[in-house]
């Protein structure tokens, strides 16, 4: 996103009024920003300062080692790391094929397989959770990582972006590629996903987040720490009889928020961007 | 067949497998269950007719959930769509702090919800929250914001427009950097009020975007329930007991599949009437070509 420069201004629009539109603006984003700033101050403080505001109040990480002592997140995190490799990897590879057949191929029954393809946009699997959970129940496959992650691997949105995206190719590379004896894969490998490298880049962010947050799948088709992801397994921990030591729970809250925040905080432009790219249609 | 044929299919063939067996199936799946009792000791589950329909007919719990739904999605739905064009002119704007302001607007799309839910749990606690603490030096009533079914869905709904209308921004951002500044020139060159050109000019070009953001809304409003299981489980009195969630608890606490999936159905209705809505009446600009 290019920062923009100041546009033009329009009439009647005093100075007065741009000032007070700058503290409304402000007193949005402080607002917007402020239970993660109250989460990370009763994180870093002793509990007896959970809900006590004192600016000399001593800091500690001390929640965050019990947190991390009473329940397994090392292997949580583990878990996650795994499911969304796996998703991302296995989308990938799926969408790139699919994209490319639907951008590059005439085939019978093209029409009607874009549409059933597009209706995954509608219905996602986040609400066909009890018949899924009935096959990876006969697959055999239950409490593990890969029942996460196979219902999203073939992902209507991944496929529709990179067909809009090949679609972009001009035709002439294709065709010099294919005059040299290429055949159809080594033209998309060659030729197509460099071209898309920005757009992979974006769909991989995207789908990064939205596996590393999911939830409601995970609690229902996993059941123990070895396949739990990291959102399961603090929800699991929070509801948990740890008493209501808010201090602890905030420092678990942060520390499964932790990766993507801080990969956001870093490459705060790419992901805005990459939001946007994936976004626009 | 034709060569090129051949080859389109095969590299379709991988991922329309996995989706005919996760998305497709399990459609036909949810009506096919739904006309049958749920299946026990491993004998094939009977024909029951309408039977689960009419349990859903007398299921208060259902209805509760519907209504709450309804109100959840009216509203979600307009107010992180308003909130997300005005973050967005902001940040658009030569105003000072602006990269600031985005982070602050975007922040709460990349953390996990079941997480900030915690934290949102935690703000609104009785006495000891941040919400009543802030609120005690104007002498409002302490009361518990979430144990109470007046205010409890209220909550619910304001933490899922705290975590989408960020996320809305972006694509108002990308539509009104695609707005080309000679307009806003014109504009001004003509004596036009900051107001009028915002109703006249920018908010119709807005309009292919905030459909696309309105169609995802209402999709977040039926899938958007995982602050539910941290922050009241439905409660109090199924007061914030919204239909997926509804479908979790009859599915896979009660075990009752036959009814689950009659429940499913009605939010496959749902989804399936905004996906035909959005063809029908709205989509007709955006052309998937």
């Amino acid at each position: 996103m290019n920062e923009a420069s100041p546009r033009p201004s329009l009439s009647r629009h005093g100075a007065g009024a741009q000032f007070l539109e700058t503290v409304a603006a402000w007193i949005l984003g402080f607002l917007w920003i402020l239970p993660l700033i109250y989460a990370f101050w009763t994180a870093f403080h002793p509990s007896e300062f959970s809900t006590r505001f004192e600016l000399l109040a001593p800091l500690t990480l001390d929640n965050f080692r019990r947190a991390w002592e009473a329940a397994p997140f090392a292997r949580y995190f583990l878990n996650s790391f795994m499911l969304v490799t796996m998703v991302l990897a296995a989308q990938l590879v799926l969408c790139t094929l699919a994209g490319y057949a639907f951008a590059r191929f005439e085939f019978p029954g093209k029409e009607i397989a874009f549409i059933l393809v597009l209706l995954q946009l509608m219905i996602m699997p986040d609400v066909l959770i009890v018949e899924n959970y009935t096959t990876m129940s006969r697959l055999g496959i239950l409490d593990s990582i890969p029942a996460i992650g196979l219902p999203y691997m073939a992902s209507a949105f991944g496929i529709f972006l990179l067909r809009q995206t090949f679609k972009t190719v001009p035709r002439e590379l294709d065709e010099a590629a294919r005059v040299e004896g290429a055949s159809a894969l080594q033209i998309l490998w060659k030729v197509y996903v460099p071209l898309a490298r920005p757009v992979y880049l974006a769909y991989g962010l995207v789908s990064v987040s939205f596996h590393w947050n999911n939830f409601l799948w995970p609690l229902i088709v996993t059941n123990s720490v070895s396949s739990r992801p990291v959102t399961v397994g603090l929800q699991v921990f929070s509801s948990g009889d740890q008493g209501i030591d808010w201090s602890v729970i905030t420092a678990a809250t942060i520390m499964t928020s932790a990766p993507l925040l801080v990969a956001f905080l870093l490459f705060q432009r790419q992901f805005v961007q990459s939001f946007m790219r994936a976004g626009i249609r | 067949m034709s060569r090129g044929a051949i080859h389109g299919w095969l590299l379709l063939l991988p991922a329309f497998a996995l989706l005919a067996l996760f998305t497709h199936w399990p459609v036909l799946g949810t009506i096919w269950d739904s006309f049958h009792a749920t299946p026990k000791g491993g004998r094939p589950a009977p024909w029951v007719g309408l039977e689960n329909y009419q349990v859903m007919m007398a299921d208060e719990v259902f209805w509760k959930s519907l209504w709450n739904n309804l109100w959840y999605a009216l509203g979600t739905v307009p107010v992180s769509i308003a909130l997300a064009i005005l973050m967005a002119l902001w940040v658009n704007s030569a105003m000072r702090g602006r990269t600031w302001l985005r982070m602050a607007f975007f922040t709460p799309t990349i953390l996990p919800m079941i997480a900030v839910a915690n934290i949102w749990l935690f703000f609104f606690t009785p006495q000891y929250g941040l919400l009543e603490q802030v609120l005690r030096p104007f002498g409002i009533a302490s009361r518990n914001w979430l144990g109470n079914p007046d205010t409890a869905l209220a909550c619910v709904t304001l933490v899922a427009i705290w975590k989408e209308a960020g996320f809305f921004m972006i694509f108002y951002l990308a539509a009104l950097q695609s707005i080309p500044p000679s307009l806003a020139e014109a504009a001004a060159l003509e004596g036009a009020s900051r107001g009028y050109y915002f109703r006249r000019v920018v908010f119709p070009l807005l309009m292919p975007t905030t459909l696309f953001v309105m169609v995802n809304a209402v999709i977040n409003s039926v899938r958007l329930v995982d602050h539910i299981f941290v922050m009241t489980r439905g409660g109090p009195n199924n007061a914030t007991s919204l239909l997926l969630f509804h479908v979790y608890q009859v599915g896979f606490s009660f075990w009752d599949t036959g009814y689950a999936a009659a429940l499913t159905l009605v939010l496959l209705v749902v989804l399936a009437t905004v996906a035909i809505g959005q063809f029908v009446f709205l989509d007709k600009r955006v052309h998937y070509q």
